[in-house]
């Protein structure tokens, strides 16, 4: 088995609202081997990148979070204070953003901003900092990447930015990569080029990577493997071809049928659609929380803890009281 | 940038044609310059005669060019009341209102600029509460108030400061600090908003996964963008600062413009006045033209297109 870099249990997130606790992110459990692409997926609000920002500590200053463990590459950071944190933070654990157009200082060049996060962790000269900086613009696929330090970066495209960001976060090498939703803000083409230059990075330089997104046609392109997140919570887990082949939540199965598949979807077809909206996370939800919008609710799921459960193949886990056999049944074409 | 600097240039020296227009129409403001010279009394011979050796009886648009070129070329008249020349009284005066206005602006700026950051890092405590406090006592006290006051204080009851003249620099404290003073609120107040507003933005969260220590991400990252702003705005209440320095002036007897503003109103020395308005605008375009400048060395978004 290959070096496990992450591993995260039972983490959870909270932040005090007027109305009570809100519960973004609960009994979150997952990890990451060394050269594995692990991909959070979930619709907007069910506390995917407040997942990844728990695991970096880069929470905003309200919000709490607690976990058995957050270890890196066997080091507990659980409970990690900032000095150590700050240490690690792009050194050894890297994040992208998913806004390239406001994620860089408008006030320094590209260069500076590339050097500056080679220079903190690493006691490297000005001139080894700008060749680092130089090597990794032309790997994420800049040319002319001597010339680029010097710019700033309102003068660079989205797609740049991006690439730029990659840039960063690979400054110091680090063991794993955080991206949240890297592609979400860039135009579609540029999108599949990005995601690309991921996967490649991501090979050659053997890290584990956490790619966030809401897109699955992204997952089923590079995953490894797949945490569905809802409201909240990991409501299923497993291989890429696990999830996509015999996905066993009824979330995970409706999320597949609002995508059309070509070849498959014929013209003129309803694609799925989940009715209702995302429950509020405010305070203690007992039961299933996906039961208000699941089509084979009935009435334990309103109250029942519903634990990860095993499903019948090894490392695939779904939230559920049923088991999977019977959520196959479930159609949401007809509720839209 | 070099555009931009040429842009800049441009609309500044427009700016100054149109105060030379205001500030030569000053002297017609009060009616027919030839009576106000000729004084009371006088006959209509007189007046004439006044009206011709003063060319008051050109086209007003030559009596403009020529005044404009005199002023061009440092004559800015004669002053009938201290039969001297204008120019050469105003820039005597001059260095004391600069150095007045220098250090009320340095004692806004270090003041109000720290307090602003630390209101911004922790909002809604002590220290931002205490701010806030200054900002609105500042901005309601008037500056002859606060003057007086602080006369009162470190003068009368303490004794520790002079009141009145120039002799060193002890008797610039209590001027800088009342003109300063009235300046510090909107510093504060803005560098507070900027702060905020650039801390809660997007490359500060990146600076943060570098794992850049605080230090670097609030001044290296955070400041010098929220800086911007204040840059411009400081330039403007320089400006402020200059008129409000006739009423500070004459409250702390400092023989500078403003106070020489003051005495030349009460003698009603039209020439002097109007050299004066001249002096301050073209001093207020000239560091306007500046604070763009620097704004433009500060925002890569300005200097580089």
């Amino acid at each position: 088995m290959s070096e496990r870099i992450l591993e995260v249990e039972d983490l959870a997130v909270s932040i005090p609202v007027s109305a009570g606790l809100l519960r973004p992110v609960q009994g979150i459990s997952l990890h990451v081997d060394r050269g594995e692409t692990l991909c959070i997926v979930g619709e907007s609000g069910c506390g995917k990148s407040l997942t990844s920002l728990a695991i970096m500590d880069l929470l905003p200053k309200k919000a709490k979070r607690t976990a058995n463990h957050i270890r890196l590459a066997g080091e507990e950071l659980g409970d990690a204070g900032e000095r150590v944190m700050s240490d690690i933070r792009g050194n050894r654990m890297s994040m992208i953003f998913q806004e390239p157009m406001t994620s860089l200082n408008p006030a320094y060049t590209v260069g500076n901003q590339l050097a500056e996060a080679l220079k903190r962790h690493k006691n490297v000269s000005d001139a080894e900092a700008r060749d680092r900086a130089i090597y990794l613009l032309e790997k994420v696929g800049i040319t002319a990447a001597a010339s680029r330090l010097g710019q700033y970066p309102h003068q660079l495209s989205g797609g740049l930015r991006q690439r730029v960001m990659i840039a960063m976060a690979l400054m110091c090498g680090p063991d794993l990569i955080i991206a949240d939703e890297p592609t979400t803000a860039l135009d579609v083409t540029i999108q599949a080029q990005i995601l690309h230059l991921l996967a490649e990075l991501q090979r050659e330089f053997d890290m584990g990577l956490v790619l966030i997104t809401h897109d699955l046609g992204v997952v089923a392109r590079i995953a490894d493997r797949v945490s569905v997140m809802y409201a909240g919570q990991i409501v299923e887990a497993g291989s890429a071809e696990q999830i996509f082949t015999s996905p066993a939540h009824p979330y995970t199965r409706g999320l597949l049928e609002c995508i059309p598949v070509p070849g498959k979807t014929r013209p003129g077809e309803r694609l799925g659609a989940i009715p209702g909206i995302v429950p509020s996370l405010i305070g203690d939800m007992p039961g299933c929380h996906f039961a208000s919008r699941c089509p084979l609710a009935h009435g334990a799921c309103n109250t029942a803890q519903v634990a990860l459960q095993d499903a019948s193949d090894s490392g695939h886990a779904y939230r559920c009281v049923l088991p999977a056999s019977e959520t196959g049944t479930v159609d949401f074409k007809g509720a839209a | 940038m070099l555009i931009y600097a040429v842009k800049r240039f441009g609309i500044a020296i427009l700016v100054a044609l149109t105060v030379s227009v205001l500030s030569f129409s000053m002297i017609y403001l009060s009616g027919d310059p030839a009576i106000a010279l000729a004084g009371e009394g006088a006959s209509q011979e007189d007046i004439e005669n006044v009206r011709r050796v003063y060319g008051f009886d050109r086209p007003i648009i030559f009596q403009y060019v020529d005044w404009l070129l005199n002023a061009l070329s440092g004559n800015l008249g004669h002053s009938n009341y201290l039969k001297s020349d204008v120019a050469s009284v105003i820039f005597e005066r001059l260095p004391t209102t600069m150095i007045l206005g220098a250090c009320a602006l340095g004692f806004a700026l270090i003041l109000s600029i720290p307090l602003g950051v630390l209101a911004a890092i922790r909002p809604n405590s002590l220290i931002d509460r205490i701010a806030l406090t200054i900002a609105v006592i500042g901005q309601a006290m008037p500056s002859f108030w606060f003057a007086l006051t602080l006369i009162l204080w470190f003068s009368i009851t303490w004794r520790l400061l002079p009141i009145t003249g120039t002799g060193s620099w002890l008797n610039f404290i209590m001027p800088s600090i009342a003109l300063g003073y009235y300046v510090t609120p909107a510093v504060m107040r803005l560098t507070r908003a900027g702060m905020m507003e650039v801390l809660s933005s997007d490359y500060i969260r990146t600076a943060r996964a570098k794992g850049l220590r605080p230090a670097t991400v609030l001044f290296k990252h955070a400041l010098r963008n929220a800086i911007i702003p204040v840059v411009s705005l400081a330039a403007v209440q320089f400006g402020f600062m200059l008129g409000g320095s006739i009423v500070i002036e004459t409250i702390f007897a400092i023989n500078g413009l403003g106070f020489l503003a003051w005495e030349s109103i009460q003698r009603a020395d039209l020439p002097m006045m109007q050299a004066i308005v001249l002096v301050l605008s073209v001093f207020y375009i000239v560091l306007t033209f500046l604070a763009d400048m620097l704004n433009a060395f500060l925002d890569p978004r300005i200097r580089v297109s």
